[in-house]
């Protein structure tokens, strides 16, 4: 079973579960969804329930929140976080303000999915990774399912939320294979997983660069060093209490965020660890992001921009053998 | 095609809901330069008609979404005056917990949505509501109200494809008093008929004397009634005229005080007065009493209200209760 499998079994148990869910969004039923995620659905639920858009992401996002108001369970796909950009304003200025501008009377069990992400040589307009920035408002929950079991497991507690939930599918992830048991098991939408422990530096990521973040423990391990992966899993809100846990344990942190690095979810939490760990910590905190570049087409320059194992190995190697950080000697952003 | 003729309870009633909805907003004029009253106060004063002719044609069970000149909508519509003027004063007795103040009054149980201050931001909710008492069954329909100014936004044209695709029960409800902010609709659109906008989608729309109490209800009634049965939206264009400034905050440098004169003779509490006859010198001093004794009532609650404790700043931000 590959990632995409395990998003439609989940999508599918959740329309099976309760008539109140509805999935929409462009051509995720006659076209079977962008990324094949919706394949088979609008065969099985029809299409009331697996509804066709056109191609206008402010109404049907404004329409899932409404539709959520109105008493339905809403699942609204919008293609990319790329496209997400025209549903800004339903997304910040009524998902995440109508419960709190109404003094707590409206609920929005709103679910909001995406795919995000570089890496497919698609060139800057469908490669943005804004997830960091969705996290920055209050009112919104950010998903952002790294695995199987999260693909499977998140979709069901987001809409029990009575939140607009967003939820990140990095778009590298879809074709990942697995394996799930038949009785998928239950994961929570509230806590970060530590999904390799260790004892000398934590790796801090979230998403697609989970799997880039568990390579380069291996090769530390080669190295010697005994590297604890921390899977974010929710990025709105942080899980504060594993940050904590895991940095006053190895008392170092490299953050990996495929966002850029100014103003972005990894300076996030890097602020976090200096206000909660910083007596504990024995190196400067380490990030390793995209370079400041809108996202090339070429795929060496890809390559480049975006986070790689290199990277993360290189970092954590200065956090452990206490070597100057690489960004401040090159005097990079 | 004149609408029919009210009896005279009925036209008293509108008379009172116009009347109320004027004097509120003169009160709020008055505390607002008390520094009673902040923010942005959009006023609705010479539009009142259209509000109240419009809820008149609307059911219990349906939703309404306004922008933020709502105060109308929200009175008319039946939130209690002294809920809406403490939230003018911020009190944790608004309607919004004092959370949102002038431009976003909500209602839950009488499904007033609100209240959006973001132009056209309004309207995809608006569908989506719609689309949820479809899917449920409801006969239900949802009247979105905005103004001409939001006819150049993405979210109409959106909106209203969306609604007009999958025939949901809209009635798209356009105030058009001529000014968005200090910019005349002909500056603003290339088409400035506004139901060939809508035709285009097509949908049934009218356009209708916005100052004419009874055509509003009646054109609202018709349009509703085709909404209902599932013949999917309609749009009306209410012609309108806002006869204070936009806000609080402007020196109405972009029209003339002559036209602003001309239009008082279309005031719309005054047309209703002339066009029904039986409504006597008694009758008035009766509404004007009535309102009077409201409004004294309301602002008295305002003033003593309570203001939320700042210790709960940070609730409301994720809903409180439990999911039905
Ligand atoms: C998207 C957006 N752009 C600009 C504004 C600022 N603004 C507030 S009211 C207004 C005019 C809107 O005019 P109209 O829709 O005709 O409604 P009216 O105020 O006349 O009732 C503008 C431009 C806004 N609130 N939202």
């Amino acid at each position: 079973m590959t990632y995409r499998d395990a998003m439609r079994e989940a999508l599918r148990d959740a329309l099976r579960r309760d008539e109140r869910v509805f999935l929409m969004g462009e051509d995720v039923g006659r076209y079977g969804g962008c990324f094949g995620v919706s394949k088979g659905l609008l065969d099985e639920f029809g299409p009331e329930r697996v509804r066709d858009t056109p191609l206008s992401e402010s109404a049907f996002v404004g329409a899932g929140i409404g539709a959520a108001m109105g008493g339905m369970r809403p699942v609204v796909e919008i293609m990319t976080v790329n496209f997400s950009l025209l549903a800004l304003d339903q997304i910040v200025n009524n998902a995440a303000t109508l419960t709190h501008m109404s003094g707590g009377q409206l609920a929005i069990p709103l679910v909001i999915r995406m795919t995000t992400g570089a890496g497919r040589q698609l060139a800057a307009q469908h490669s943005h990774s804004l997830e960091g920035w969705y996290a920055h408002i209050p009112g919104l929950r950010i998903l952002t399912p790294a695995t199987l079991e999260d693909a499977r497991g998140m979709l069901w507690p987001a809409l029990c939320d009575p939140n607009p939930v967003l939820i990140f599918e990095h778009g590298a992830l879809y074709n990942m294979e697995g394996e799930l048991p038949e009785e998928p098991p239950e994961v929570d939408i509230e806590s970060a997983m530590v999904r390799r422990p260790g004892d000398d530096v934590s790796l801090i990521t979230y998403g697609g660069t989970l799997w880039k973040a568990l390579a380069a423990a291996d090769e530390l391990a080669g190295e010697g060093i005994s590297a604890e992966v921390l899977d974010l899993r929710v990025l709105r809100p942080l899980d504060d209490a594993a940050l904590e846990a895991s940095v006053t344990k190895t008392h170092r942190a490299v953050i990996v965020d495929e966002g850029w690095r100014s103003g972005s979810l990894s300076a996030e939490v890097a602020a976090r660890l200096t206000e909660r760990c910083f007596y504990d910590l024995d190196a400067p905190v380490e990030r390793v992001c995209s370079e400041e570049v809108p996202v090339p087409y070429a795929k060496h320059l890809e390559e480049e921009a975006l986070p790689q194992v290199d990277d993360i190995v290189t970092a954590a190697m200065r956090t452990v053998r206490g070597q100057v950080p690489q960004a401040a000697e090159a005097g990079r952003v | 095609m004149s609408a029919p003729a009210p009896t005279a309870e009925h036209a008293r009633d509108l008379l009172r809901e116009m009347v109320r909805i004027r004097r509120f907003e003169e009160r709020c004029v008055e505390l607002y330069s008390a520094s009673k009253i902040r923010g942005f106060l959009h006023l609705y004063i010479g539009e009142e008609a259209v509000a109240v002719g419009a809820m008149q044609a609307l059911a219990p069970g349906d939703a309404v979404v306004a922008t933020y000149r709502e105060h109308g909508h929200a009175l008319a519509r039946g939130v209690p005056s002294d809920c809406v003027m403490a939230e003018m004063f911020g009190r944790v007795e608004g309607c919004s917990g004092g959370r949102g103040g002038s431009m976003h009054l909500f209602h839950a149980p009488l499904r007033f949505y609100g209240g959006n201050a973001i132009v056209g931001g309004g309207l995809p909710p608006a569908v989506g509501l719609a689309l949820a008492d479809r899917m449920r069954g409801a006969d239900t329909v949802t009247a979105c109200f905005f103004g001409e100014g939001a006819v150049a936004e993405g979210e109409f044209h959106e909106s209203m494809n969306l609604a007009a695709l999958w025939r949901l029960p809209v009635l798209f409800l356009c105030e058009n008093n001529l000014y968005a902010m200090g910019t005349a609709l002909e500056r603003s659109e290339s088409e400035t008929q506004l139901t060939l906008k809508a035709a285009s989608y097509e949908m049934p729309a009218w356009s209708v004397d916005g100052m004419d109490v009874l055509a509003v209800e009646d054109a609202v009634r018709r349009a509703a009634v085709s909404v209902r049965a599932g013949g999917g939206p309609s749009f009306l264009e209410l012609r309108t005229y806002r006869f204070r400034a936009h806000s609080m905050y402007d020196p109405e440098l972009y029209r003339a005080k002559e036209e602003v004169e001309r239009w008082k003779q279309e005031d719309p509490i005054e047309r209703l007065v002339a066009a029904v006859g039986d409504l006597s010198a008694d009758d008035l001093d009766a509404v004007e009493s009535e309102v009077a004794a409201e409004l004294d009532a309301a602002v008295a609650a305002a003033e003593a209200g309570s203001l939320e404790p700042a210790s709960d700043l940070t609730r409301h931000v994720t809903y409180e209760g439990a999911l039905a």
